[in-house]
């Protein structure tokens, strides 16, 4: 049998423990229902996940549940933990102003030592956003299954990883059998043809894609990325476009793995070592997706056609270029009307306003999204020799320790906080405000994260979506502008 | 799990698209340890509104709510369908769900019923006329109706998933029982594949 097959469908494969059709209780429920449901019957495959990723706010109930039940994690050596999503990025020698999260934290602390899972603690240089973690240390690889009590898991997927988002309880599941039973996915082809302009970035390239598939277009599926654009992308490019594939509704997104990915992975801590890599190395390249394989769906953008993309709505599916206007519920069929005049309320925006008019009052660089090194270069190479408007207060969270650590080596903290902008200590921050980062009601922050929901960084504050690049140049101007402009 | 069968009661119509997890449970409601206690916070910004549906006394001890196309779309926490249990809903019927969503809440016993928009049009329109009249989910016939008996539809649900709900199978248990096929798939994996230990 040499049938083509996409990358997804071969790590798929690679993991089944237990296919659902040979299971007792299932064909015990198929027989009670006289077989006479096939056409819902999900294959739903008992998977081995090869990467557990753990942090403080999912996994609290999960470790309880497994002490309820007196059991163990199954492989502490397949399980990495941080505390990223509540913990301080200033002062963080003092009392934790919140004693919720500090709480929290301190249970991952004493769950990680319980149950023996090696922890990237708060004062670890090593500690960040548990989806820059992964990879920089090289644990996260080509071919492998990566699940994480977080939906930006997807993350992974640029090395050619099958990574998805979990709940609690499958956190509970899989910390106790290294496995989760999951139906298996659709798959969609994404292509982005062509060359990227000049100040286009990844970031534009999703956005650009959400805009088009909608927020619900990838439901059941895991995307590949694929085409002349993806390919031209670095690593740190391509964790941000698959970061978002949750976005447009995806289980999963991914990338196949290049000589991109390989030079990214040679030398990190957990990557394979001599003879090691060219074992490993002669695996991944079996992965691409074969010549002739099918996809249940298929996409295909101009590359050249997408220019930098900010969102105006409350979800990252309402987005326009820079050049455009927030949109007028007026030209809109009439069922869809509603929606955006909801999201124009909340925002407090006025129709066919052009999106440069738009003042901001804060600016967020960071997140699972954009919070890498190459953000970072990017976001200060618009802001050196500039200032931060008077009128708007900036921050700059980078994703990791380390990625900190690179990044004053480079001298951009200094770059930073020249221009005014605060430079701060790594976590998720105020892509989801569960720490002291947050918007005030009625505030309007352009932000690299990546949800625009209503409340996402606080009750009441306005989010526009942008490139790392753009939100500098934003905060600069103090309104959006287009960074193709400012750019020298 | 929670075992379930069928759920009568009152349906609440959220007629709104796209309703994600952060409307439904804010993150800063996050930072608790427990699982449930997460009721109050639901909808807690939209609640605000006193127009807002779930404010509605008529729908008080509503155990069914009505939802349309992406429902439970982004952020993948649990604490949303924990939310949505303690405010008393067993069963959601909509258009369609978010896939973490969905999955979360098959694990809570928390039932996602997908029917086609013009069936979850005639239900919304008819629990916003009729605030009171009940639904009825009924899992072992597979089927929603009124609960007068006038109005019926089929509903497809995985069989495997209906037998673990019916029966409020723990999945872990369950899985435990494939220990043995589990070292064996450990035993033949790739020596290639890292660890997070040190080594």
């Amino acid at each position: 049998m040499s049938e083509a097959k996409t990358i997804a469908e071969k790590i798929w494969e690679q993991h089944v423990v237990d296919s659902s059709g040979q299971d007792e209780d299932r064909r015990a429920a198929l027989a009670e229902d006289g077989g006479s449901d096939d056409e819902s019957t999900e294959q739903a495959d008992l998977l081995y996940i090869d990467l557990h990723l753990v942090h403080e706010v999912t996994s609290p109930q999960a470790f309880e549940g497994l002490r309820l039940a007196g059991r163990k994690v199954r492989r502490p050596d397949l399980t990495l933990a941080t505390v990223d999503h509540n913990v301080p990025t200033s002062d963080r020698d003092k009392q934790n102003p919140d004693p919720l999260s500090a709480k929290q934290i301190e249970v991952m602390q004493q769950n990680a030592k319980e149950f023996g899972v090696p922890l990237f603690d708060i004062f670890d240089i090593r500690q960040g956003v548990v989806h820059i973690i992964g990879p920089e240390q090289g644990s996260t690889q080509p071919g492998m299954t990566i699940v994480c009590g977080d939906s930006h898991t997807s993350t992974h997927g640029a090395f050619g990883a099958l990574a998805f988002g979990i709940g609690t309880s499958e956190v509970e599941h899989v910390l106790a059998t290294q496995t989760l039973r999951q139906a298996r996915p659709k798959t969609m082809s994404v292509e982005v043809t062509g060359e990227l302009g000049l100040g286009v970035t990844a970031k534009d390239v999703i956005l650009a894609i959400i805009n088009k598939i909608g927020v619900n277009g990838g439901i059941g599926h895991v995307i590949e990325y694929r085409g002349e654009a993806i390919r031209k992308l670095s690593m740190e490019e391509r964790m941000t476009i698959c970061n978002m594939s949750i976005e447009g509704g995806a289980r999963a997104g991914l990338v196949a793995p290049d000589e991109t990915t390989f030079d990214y992975m040679k030398g990190r801590p957990h990557a394979p070592k001599g003879e090691e890599w060219d074992a490993a190395l002669e695996y991944w390249k079996s992965l691409p997706t074969d010549e002739g394989a099918t996809f249940d769906q298929e996409v295909v953008l101009d590359g050249a056609a997408i220019q930098p993309f900010v969102t105006w709505g409350t979800n990252p599916a309402q987005s326009v270029m820079v050049d455009g206007k927030v949109p007028d519920p007026e030209d809109v069929p009439l069922e869809q009307r509603e929606g955006i005049e909801r999201a124009l309320t909340y925002m407090d925006l006025t129709a066919n306003t052009p999106i440069i008019e738009i003042e901001i009052d804060r600016v967020f660089i960071g997140s699972c999204t954009n919070g890498r090194i190459e953000d970072l270069r990017a976001a200060a190479t618009v802001a050196k020799g500039n200032h931060v408007a008077s009128t708007v207060s900036a921050m700059v969270v980078p994703g990791s320790g380390l990625v900190k650590k690179q990044a004053e080596e480079e001298g951009l903290d200094v770059i930073f906080t020249k221009a005014g902008f605060d430079w701060r200590d790594a976590g998720c921050s105020m892509c989801l405000a569960m720490n002291p980062d947050i918007l005030i009601p009625g505030e309007r922050c352009a932000s690299t994260s990546n949800r625009n929901f209503e409340g996402r960084q606080g009750p009441g504050g306005r989010t526009h979506l942008v490139s790392p690049a753009m939100a500098a140049a934003a905060a600069i101007a103090g309104h959006f502008v287009d960074v193709r402009e400012v750019m020298v | 799990m929670k075992q379930v069968s069928t759920v009568r009661g009152k349906a609440i119509p959220l007629d709104r698209v796209n309703v994600d997890t952060d409307q439904i449970i804010p993150a800063k409601h996050l930072k608790r340890i427990e699982r449930t206690g997460y009721g109050p916070f639901a909808f807690e910004s939209w609640r605000q509104d006193a127009d807002f549906v779930v404010n509605n006394p008529a729908y008080a001890g509503a155990k069914i709510m009505l939802t349309r196309d992406n429902f439970g779309s982004g952020s993948s926490r649990e604490h949303a369908v924990w939310a949505l249990e303690g405010l008393g809903i067993e069963a959601l019927v909509g258009v369609s769900f978010a896939d973490i969503f969905r999955n979360n809440s098959f694990q809570g016993g928390l039932l996602t019923i997908e029917l086609p928009e013009a069936d979850i049009d005639y239900l919304m329109a008819r629990a916003e006329e009729l605030p009171t009249s009940e639904v009825v989910v009924d899992l072992e016939s597979q089927t929603v109706r009124t609960a007068d008996g006038s109005w019926e539809r089929h509903f497809d649900i995985d069989a495997y998933k209906k037998y673990r709900l019916e029966h409020g199978l723990d999945d872990i248990s369950m899985t435990l029982e494939y220990g043995d096929d589990i070292s064996a798939f450990e035993g033949q994996r790739s020596e290639l594949k890292p660890i997070t230990t040190d080594e």
